[in-house]
């Protein structure tokens, strides 16, 4: 019996499948600070955790949470948090500092209209290009978007799985409605869960250099304790770790934690296709919004329309290749998001001016029906045949 | 020193002796270990190092007691003491007068 | 190749990244005097140097991680305190020393510090106090004396400075100290003991930055460690509500809280992980 899988069949929310997939992949701290509509993944964490010897500790602010976040993974304990909209705003900084330092975490954002303090009870999509670029400097990121209780399990182990093998800070992007629908999940057993570790150090200690990139262009990595003696700075740094003020150690620095993610791409990106092989429009969507246009592809089939779905699990990195590819055999793309076009600029820029590109977006508040896709659907047919 | 008493057993007391040690290249002049060395063992040296301070050098070598106080107040890890060995016909112990 | 051969012998020089020394810290700054007392303690407290690490936020004394040859992390500004308690949680064998400075731990991250005083997270917070914001050029923190000069308060500091053993106190430290950069000896001894403490254990240590405050309130460096030797009292358990920092009426230095209370952690496994 393994007290942090709840194997079996469940009636669960969003949330609470979250915290159960984050005990699942093996997550052992979680440091959080409430916040509508995330909060019921720190109820379930700091009511779980101890059960597993794990810490759940509530942090002053979210800024806090972000770092200590880190510091637990840097002692080498799987750690994370979940926020939404102004709290994931607090944890930017922090989220750079694990980016540059490397360091595996999750963090979850379970979206909410904003900006600002917005519709806090109310589901939208609108931090997607906040995930990509909300810290300063150039980076990669990945991001999963989950649409169901079930993927809120499965895309936190993902997301852990993913943080530990390339060593950085993974988000997922959930939203309200995907947070708070309550639907069957069911948790495997223990053994079915693959799980990740990160590149674990060896070797001589006094010759060890904590950021000199292993064969997946990842380093491994030294925990607080195990007697490296490394040092990790926020600063540019070089292979030993150590600042490094010149344009050389940032060139060198940054191309190889931007390699780590883009020489990988074939690994880390997951789509989903659904009636895609005779499409003539497509409909890119994400999440919640994903659902809707399930629904919609289905009722634009039933009317005589060559619709088809591609779902994005991983929106960053952005499957470039993929919809630009896909721009060759459809005749038009439509962006399906809850913001007022935020993924649809990577869709227009990947479909390079091939086909048209819609979108159907709102800036929050519900979700999107599938009746005013398959509306824009039409329209779309009877203006480009 | 002088002391105001003479204590019963200043034969028996033995005063470690001490050599100091610069690493000039460390060296900031800032002069804290020249101005709190309770026995006034060093001086601001004319020279340069090589980043342009003038390191301490050691005035009274005999003086050094080898109380580490240079070292501990030195922001640049830039000078220490140790213990001088004892010198032949040197019993390490002191007269009240000296 | 006597040069190689000095280096290698400073008593410091095996908890010192030898090859980043000299250090960026300037003449007569006073960090890397309180940078050496906490190695000298670290070496002589007895604690298993292997499970120590040296969190620091930003600015000069954020420096600190950069120069020890142990476990070391140079984090965010003001975040060090909260990145050293998910560190101490997760793995409690290791020591964790907060070393940073007035700027980081008490005005951006004052926040952070209150509230890890509060749960008493074990950690062991080392606090350069030298008045101002010195790595942006001298400007006003929140333990600037009123009516000092800085470049953002150039007719003088309207504000009042926060009494940091005080606030550490009220916050639920258990360990509190402050000494100046003078008293080695004494702040070797009080780091030792913070080190061996259960809790969360504060020193605050006064330090010139000659090239920040110094040049532009007309104290060089020798000028302050005089004030440090001339204006302070040591009173050893004094109240932390009678520890005044004057330059005028006086600075009292010493020991003044060593309180063993339950720590996060005791109070953690006793009331959440009773069943694991």
């Amino acid at each position: 019996m393994n007290a942090a899988v709840l194997t079996g069949e469940h009636f669960m929310t969003g949330d609470v499948a979250c915290a159960e997939g984050a005990l699942a992949a093996g997550c052992r701290f979680f440091g959080g600070y409430p916040i509508t509509p995330a909060t019921e993944i720190a109820e379930r964490m700091a009511d779980r955790l101890p059960c597993v010897g794990g810490i759940y500790i509530q942090m002053e602010d979210e800024i806090a949470s972000m770092a200590a976040v880190l510091g637990a993974s840097c002692a080498g304990v799987k750690s994370m948090t979940a926020t939404s909209g102004p709290g994931f705003s607090l944890m930017m900084e922090n989220l750079g500092l694990g980016l540059v330092t490397e360091t595996p975490c999750v963090v979850v954002n379970v979206q909410r209209a904003g900006p600002s303090t917005g519709l806090p009870t109310l589901g939208a999509q609108g931090d997607m290009m906040q995930a990509r670029w909300g810290s300063h400097g150039h980076y990669e990121i990945i991001a999963l978007a989950p649409a169901s209780p079930q993927e809120m399990f499965y895309h936190t182990i993902m997301a852990f799985n993913l943080s530990e093998t390339y060593r950085l800070p993974v988000l997922v992007m959930a939203d309200e409605v995907t947070g708070h629908l309550s639907e069957k999940v069911v948790i495997p057993e223990p053994g079915a869960i693959k799980l990740k570790n990160r590149p674990k150090a060896k070797g001589r200690k006094d010759r060890f250099k904590p950021f000199q990139a292993g064969p997946n262009g990842v380093a491994p990595m030294a925990i607080a304790g195990e007697g490296y003696g490394i040092h990790v700075t926020g600063l540019t740094h070089d292979e030993r770790g150590y600042p490094v003020m010149t344009e050389g150690a940032q060139e060198e620095m940054m191309h190889r934690i931007v390699a780590k993610i883009r020489d990988n791409l074939d690994d880390i990106i997951q789509t989903e296709s659904y009636r895609m092989d005779d499409a003539e429009i497509a409909i890119i969507s994400y999440g919640v919004s994903s659902r809707s246009s399930l629904a919609a592809v289905d009722e634009a089939r039933e009317q005589g329309i060559k619709a088809g779905l591609l779902r994005l699990i991983t929106v960053w990195p952005f499957p470039e290749q993929l919809v630009n590819k896909l721009a060759d055999r459809v005749r038009a793309l439509v962006t399906v998001e809850i913001n007022l076009g935020q993924i649809h600029l990577e869709v227009q820029r990947s479909a390079a001016g091939k086909v048209p590109v819609h979108l159907v977006g709102h800036t929050g508040g519900t979700v999107i029906s599938p009746d005013t896709i398959v509306e824009k659907l039409r329209e779309i047919r009877s203006t480009h045949g | 020193m002088k002391y105001w008493r003479v204590p019963l057993d200043v034969d028996e007391i033995q005063v470690t002796r001490g050599i100091v040690h610069i690493v000039e290249e460390r060296c900031k002049g800032c002069g804290y270990c020249i101005a709190y060395c309770p026995r006034d063992v060093l001086e601001m040296s004319s020279k340069y190092n090589v980043k342009g301070y003038h390191p301490p050098v050691v005035k009274k070598p005999e003086a050094c007691v080898n109380c580490h106080y240079c070292e501990t107040i030195c922001p640049d890890f830039a000078i220490y003491s140790v213990e001088a060995p004892p010198q032949e016909g040197d019993d390490g112990k002191h007269s009240a007068s000296c | 190749m006597d040069k190689l051969k000095a280096r290698s012998d400073h008593p410091l020089d095996a908890l010192l990244r030898t090859d980043r020394i000299p250090h960026i810290w300037c003449s007569g700054c006073g960090i890397g005097t309180v940078f050496a007392s906490c190695l000298v303690a670290m070496q002589t407290s007895g604690i298993d140097l292997n499970k120590t690490a040296m969190v620091s936020g930003i600015g000069c004394s954020g420096r600190g991680a950069g120069y020890i040859k142990l476990d070391s992390y140079h984090t965010t500004h003001g975040r060090a305190i909260p990145f050293a308690t998910g560190m101490k949680l997760a793995n409690p064998e290791l020591n964790v020393v907060v070393f940073s400075g007035d700027g980081d731990l008490f005005a951006i991250g004052g926040n952070h510090f209150i509230h890890a005083a509060r749960r008493n997270v074990e950690l062991t917070v080392i606090c350069v106090n030298n008045l101002n914001y010195g790595m942006t050029g001298g400007q006003a923190a929140a333990t600037t004396p009123c009516m000092a000069k800085t470049p953002t308060t150039p007719l003088g500091n309207p504000e009042t400075p926060f009494n940091l053993p005080l606030l550490a106190y009220a916050s639920g430290a258990s360990y509190v100290a402050r000494w100046t950069i003078l008293h080695t000896r004494d702040l070797t001894k009080s780091i030792e003991e913070a080190l061996t403490r259960r809790g969360f254990s504060f020193i605050e240590v006064l330090a010139p930055c000659p090239t920040g405050y110094g040049r532009r309130n007309k104290e060089k460096p020798l000028d302050s460690l005089r004030l440090y030797q001339e204006r302070t009292v040591i009173k050893n358990g004094a109240d932390p509500s009678d520890v005044i920092l004057d330059y005028q009426q006086g600075i009292t230095l010493g020991k003044f809280i060593d309180h063993e209370r339950p720590t996060f952690l005791d109070s953690y496994d006793k009331t959440c992980r009773i069943n694991f």
